[in-house]
């Protein structure tokens, strides 16, 4: 393979967990069309919502039978690091000790005080990577669309690690 | 994470999916995608680089505003690291660790069905 050519993450996904031994390769979502929303606002008068596949520091979105849950942080006062160990990433290339890699409140701010947009929602949000989509649908998914309208939230930035 | 960015722009609020692995991303069907060329982990652009992470962030913010419809897809200019091989590295399967992979997945699936019946007491 060359350097430049995108890695097939589906092939490669399916051909590891082969080998891992598991019995039927996972069937990822697919859709022929996709929904499309526009901006209400000129972006610069809009509010921003940050999303990410990480947890908190005190995995205090997990409750005490291991589910884990949306949940969501301030963003004037975000964590350095969150927790990323249970998610699947490249563990051997890189690292995520540098939180703003894969959830840059800084970067957003920055551009906020340049009037690239109004700012950020109060809140960004966590939600689970879940092997079944019937969860992320029925249950994930419709909890962060309820606190991204609780904070008014114009448009959506979304990090999945 | 993509189904909940459908999800999102189903219920009135524009989106973007900022990340890395585009074959899952666009196989799943999103409004709006920021394909950022980089190792699982860093979506937003190598770690400590807080100029890279903003040209990423503010190319997301433009593609929010400016996407023509759906499944609109762009490609940020951002590339890793002189590490030849980085492609290659993520979930590797050396046929000479088959063994050890096969063990890895037993230990795997019996952390699994010990979650699932915790969850199911």
């Amino acid at each position: 393979m060359s350097d430049t050519t995108p890695t097939g993450y589906m092939e490669r996904t399916r051909l590891y967990y082969r080998a891992l031994g598991y019995g039927s390769d996972y069937v990822w979502a697919h859709h022929a069309d996709a929904p499309f929303a526009r901006l209400a606002k000129p972006l610069a008068e809009s509010r921003i919502a940050f999303v990410s596949t990480s947890s908190p520091p005190d995995r205090s979105n997990r409750d005490d039978k291991g589910g884990r849950h949306v949940w969501s942080g301030p963003t004037d006062a975000p964590p350095d690091r969150l927790l990323t160990h249970d998610l699947a990433w490249d563990k051997e290339t890189t690292h995520t000790r540098d939180r703003a890699s894969f959830l840059p409140i800084e970067a957003a701010q920055s551009l906020a005080r340049e009037g690239l947009i109004a700012g950020l929602t109060p809140s960004f949000h966590g939600i689970p990577t879940e092997y079944s989509h019937r969860k992320t649908i029925d249950v994930d998914a419709p909890e962060l669309v309820r606190r991204l309208r609780d904070e008014r939230s114009d448009g959506v930035l979304l990090f999945p690690i | 994470m993509s189904l909940a960015a459908r999800a999102i722009e189903e219920a009135g609020i524009p989106t973007v999916i900022v990340g890395s692995a585009r074959d899952i991303v666009e196989h799943c069907g999103v409004p709006r995608f920021l394909f950022t060329d980089l190792p699982l982990g860093n979506p937003a652009g190598w770690p400590d680089r807080p100029d890279m992470q903003r040209d990423v962030v503010a190319m997301a913010l433009r593609l929010l505003a400016s996407a023509p419809g759906p499944r609109s897809t762009e490609v940020a200019p951002v590339t890793w690291k002189d590490d030849p091989g980085w492609r290659a590295r993520y979930a590797h399967v050396d046929p000479e660790k088959m063994a050890k992979l096969r063990a890895e997945g037993e230990e795997r699936r019996r952390r699994q069905a010990e979650a699932k019946a915790l969850k199911d007491s």
